[in-house]
């Protein structure tokens, strides 16, 4: 650990463009209705790609990331978590959840003004409380039409026909379901062009991720949270895919320039789930160290979608299309679509622990890295399952591994000065010291 | 008087010892039919599969006794009964398993399952797909499927075909215990039940750790018993108890002598286990996965519709009970998500509820000033 290397750094180019994005997605939801579009509600996991053929103007909002952004606003989070208990749901429920709920009995939209109550609900169920999330919504709400897709077919090592026909076989009722509940007639062609956004944003995401492989990285964690966070907002649209596109090109750029995500960097680490998005200035804790977060399974693979290649090393998936695959009719798309999502990385974990270890030593192993941090999340029981295991796989495997406890979306079940103390011991076993 | 003591005594003493000796059951049960057994997690694991290959299916509970050896296996925010579960694993008390086995439900127990596999080792493990979207048409077909997959690989482990007859003997023997259980449910309905809660319990429990062919010989003496059993105690307030898993037999004791009477429930180790039968009718694979789809659902499975809503209410109103308890393992995110609705639904036709949260071990003092204070309510209710 004795390198002091300095390198180049640059502010990311198009870091406005994606704020805009994002603050465009919130807006166009919350005006929906004085477009006479449609505003629907789901899961970030969610097949959105299908609610796209009932027209251009129809709107979302994605769950966890917008729990997320209540979050980040510690006064508005404890209003709406309080209120959330005070309606009698248990305060060791998913922290988005009771911060999304608590946005409702509020009436308060966290970008301004009442919440935009959801013309139809559309979800899918990965996590014990995915479904039943929407259930109370639409109970708070006095009633919301709810469909849901269960994706939980088992992991994609053991793919096979009739797993892919149980999610088609649902994505074709919820067609109709869509149909049916808004009295729009579907359109195909928009359909196969949303989920060929999706599979183009989602590999190039994760070939955005590759590019951190190389040392120093040209991007550091806290800053990808709000990079990938399109693709958990709006993954099939046009303008992720297409902004997604940019920001590869850019990335590349900064790598053959040697451009670094920090200047000192000298001790690369992952994360694991969701940060306290409260308490992001951890990261910048980090840095005083020449620490940075290269990255973790959680931004690598909750959107991106990740292969074997030849050379053995992890990159983006193929596309369909790029494999010259025409898409003819909805149900070749909803085919690929069904398939390439159960090969989400930051889905096998449900599984097994296991194979989330095995992925995690590989990207500890490609990605150059000295150490883990585990977060230990408190909020999400989805993404913390398994977690002790990993550590100990992990620690098997010869990676050190920090642990700490939190709470992605509750600032009253993180304790900053502790976990900054954490990093401390941590960094003196990796003998790192602060500049 | 004496013969009734002594028929008190005999009556649940079976189930009683099957329950506490179950690891001396399960090991005499393998020297006397030479078969396998098998450690399953979660009651959606279909059994007669288990059953018709010659296997014992046995289901892993916890202890309920304080351990330390789960904490660097299950991070301390899932349900104490998942780690409690691990933890007889990690103490070897389930040395004579031959396999484990899960089938999908919620996220903690699959973490006992996974934990398992790893450190514990045996012969044969299996993790079933089983549906979550149990409400949807294309359930039932995809469940056939992962039953076609689980059956072949059986096969493989055991080196051997699983017949046709021999499913519809197991289909036989299982959907036989349901009834006999069923039918001692429905005495339970009576103005002056001929079983405590805390006997039904002992009765569900072991059904769920022996050969069902003995457990129905039991309950058809049992149900000869019960029809000459006269109560000797007073039945009290008539309660429900709901929610999570629950094998809590002291808590269960505790409150039934504080002059109630639990006189239904809706537990997967209670009524939630056993309510419907396999209904054979062309092919046996397709009908038992009917049978675990539409069967009343863990609330992991229940949505988008909360079935278990009504479910509950008619429950509430053919047991003729006077309050509920509701109970969750401390960490149960189904239930606590289900908690809120249900209670109202409670509510909502009048009946008063109290919401406890069970962890390994359960404080019975402060939880009996509770349930007495509880009961006083009630009580005062008939009063006024």
């Amino acid at each position: 650990m004795a390198n002091k290397a300095k390198y180049k750094t640059a502010p990311l180019k198009c870091w406005k463009k994606a704020k805009e994005l994002r603050n465009k997605y919130y807006e166009d939801y919350a005006k929906a209705h004085e477009r006479g579009g449609l505003r629907w509600a789901g899961g970030a996991w969610t097949f959105s790609a299908i609610p796209s053929g009932l027209g251009e103007d129809v709107w979302s909002l994605s769950s966890e990331p917008y729990g997320a952004s209540i979050a980040f606003n510690k006064e508005l989070s404890l209003r709406c978590l309080e209120a959330t208990e005070k309606a009698g749901y248990a305060r060791d429920l998913c922290a988005y959840m009771r911060n999304y709920w608590g946005s409702i009995i509020l009436n308060e939209y966290a970008f301004g003004g009442p919440f935009p109550k959801p013309d139809f609900l559309w979800q899918d169920h990965i996590c014990c409380s995915h479904a039943k999330w929407y259930q109370v919504v639409s109970d708070l709400e006095n009633g919301i039409p709810h469909f849901c897709i269960d994706v939980a077919a088992g992991p994609y090592t053991e793919v096979a026909p009739h797993k892919i026909d149980y999610l088609v076989g649902q994505m074709h009722d919820g067609i109709e379901w869509l149909e049916k509940t808004t009295g729009r007639k579907y359109n195909d062609e928009l359909l196969i062009e949303a989920v060929k956004n999706e599979f183009r944003s989602t590999s190039t995401w994760a070939e955005v991720c590759v590019y951190n492989k190389q040392v120093p990285a040209p991007l550091d964690e806290k800053t990808m949270y709000s990079l990938y966070v399109l693709g958990t907002l709006n993954k099939h649209d046009r303008s992720t895919a297409d902004f997604y596109d940019e920001l590869r090109d850019e990335v590349k750029e900064r790598v053959e320039s040697g451009i670094a995500a920090i200047p000192n960097e000298r001790c690369r680490l992952m994360s694991d789930t969701q940060p306290p998005w409260g308490f992001l200035s951890i990261f910048r804790y980090m840095e005083e160290f020449g620490a940075l977060s290269v990255g973790s399974l959680y931004t690598f693979g909750l959107i991106g979608i990740w292969e074997d290649k030849p050379d053995g090393s992890w990159g983006p998936r193929t596309t369909p299309m790029e494999q010259g695959i025409e898409i003819k009719d909805r149900d070749q798309a909803l085919r690929l679509y069904a398939d390439w999502s159960l090969s989400k990385p930051e889905w096998q974990h449900f599984y097994s622990p296991h194979l989330k270890t095995e992925m995690m030593i590989r990207i500890a192993k490609e990605w150059h890295l000295d150490g883990v941090m585990l977060h230990y999340n408190r909020g999400c029981e989805g993404l913390s399952v398994g977690i002790a295991e990993n550590r100990l796989g992990l620690i098997e495997a010869g990676f050190p591994v920090m642990a700490f406890e939190g709470n992605m979306g509750d600032e009253r079940e993180f304790d900053e000065a502790r976990v900054r103390d954490r990093f401390d011991a941590f960094m003196e076993t990796l003998e790192v010291k602060k500049d | 008087m004496a013969n009734q003591a002594v028929l008190d005594q005999e009556t649940f003493e079976t189930f009683h010892n099957w329950r506490v000796n179950r690891a001396e059951y399960a090991k005499q049960w393998k020297k006397r039919t030479g078969g396998k057994i098998i450690g399953y997690f979660c009651t959606y694991v279909p059994e007669e599969l288990l059953y018709a290959a010659g296997i014992l299916p046995v289901r892993i509970l916890g202890s309920h006794e304080v351990q330390d050896v789960t904490e660097p296996h299950i991070f301390a925010m899932f349900c104490p009964f998942c780690r409690d579960c691990l933890a007889q694993g990690l103490k070897g008390r389930f040395d004579y398993l031959d396999g484990i086995t899960i089938a999908q439900s919620c996220l903690h127990i699959r973490q006992s399952f996974t934990s398992w596999q790893k450190h514990i080792p045996v012969d044969y493990n299996y993790y079933l797909p089983m549906p979550n979207h149990v409400q949807s048409p294309r359930a039932a077909p995809f469940l056939t499927k992962e039953l076609e997959v689980f059956k072949a690989s059986l096969e493989k482990w055991l080196g051997r075909k699983i017949d046709d007859a021999a499913i519809d003997d197991a289909i036989e023997v299982y959907n036989r215990n349901r009834d006999l259980l069923w039918k001692v449910y429905e005495l339970r309905k009576g103005d002056a039940p001929p079983l405590t809660g805390e006997e039904a319990m002992e009765m569900v429990l072991s059904s769920q750790m022996v050969d069902k062919q003995d457990h129905n010989a039991a309950l058809e003496t049992l149900l000869t018993r019960l029809s000459k059993r006269e109560s000797t105690r007073s039945t009290g307030t008539r309660l429900m108890i709901l929610g999570s898993e629950n094998d809590d037999i002291e808590f269960i004791r505790m409150v039934e002598l504080c002059d109630a009477t639990f006189v239904t429930d809706d537990h997967c180790t209670g009524s939630r286990y056993f309510w419907n039968n396999v209904k054979l009718n062309g092919n046996r694979l397709e009908n038992i996965a009917e049978r675990y789809i539409k069967r009343v659902p863990c609330p992991s499975k229940d949505w988008p519709q909360r079935t278990r809503v009504a479910h509950v209410l008619e429950l509430a109103k053919t047991y003729g009970i006077q309050g509920a308890i509701v109970m969750q393992q401390k960490f149960c995110d189904p239930h606590e998500i289900d908690t809120p609705a249900l209670i109202k639904a409670l509510n909502g036709v009048g009946l008063k509820t109290l919401f406890l949260e069970f962890d390994v071990t359960v404080p019975i003092g402060q939880f009996k000033v509770r349930v007495e204070a509880f009961l006083e309510m009630l009580q005062e209710d008939d009063l006024f």
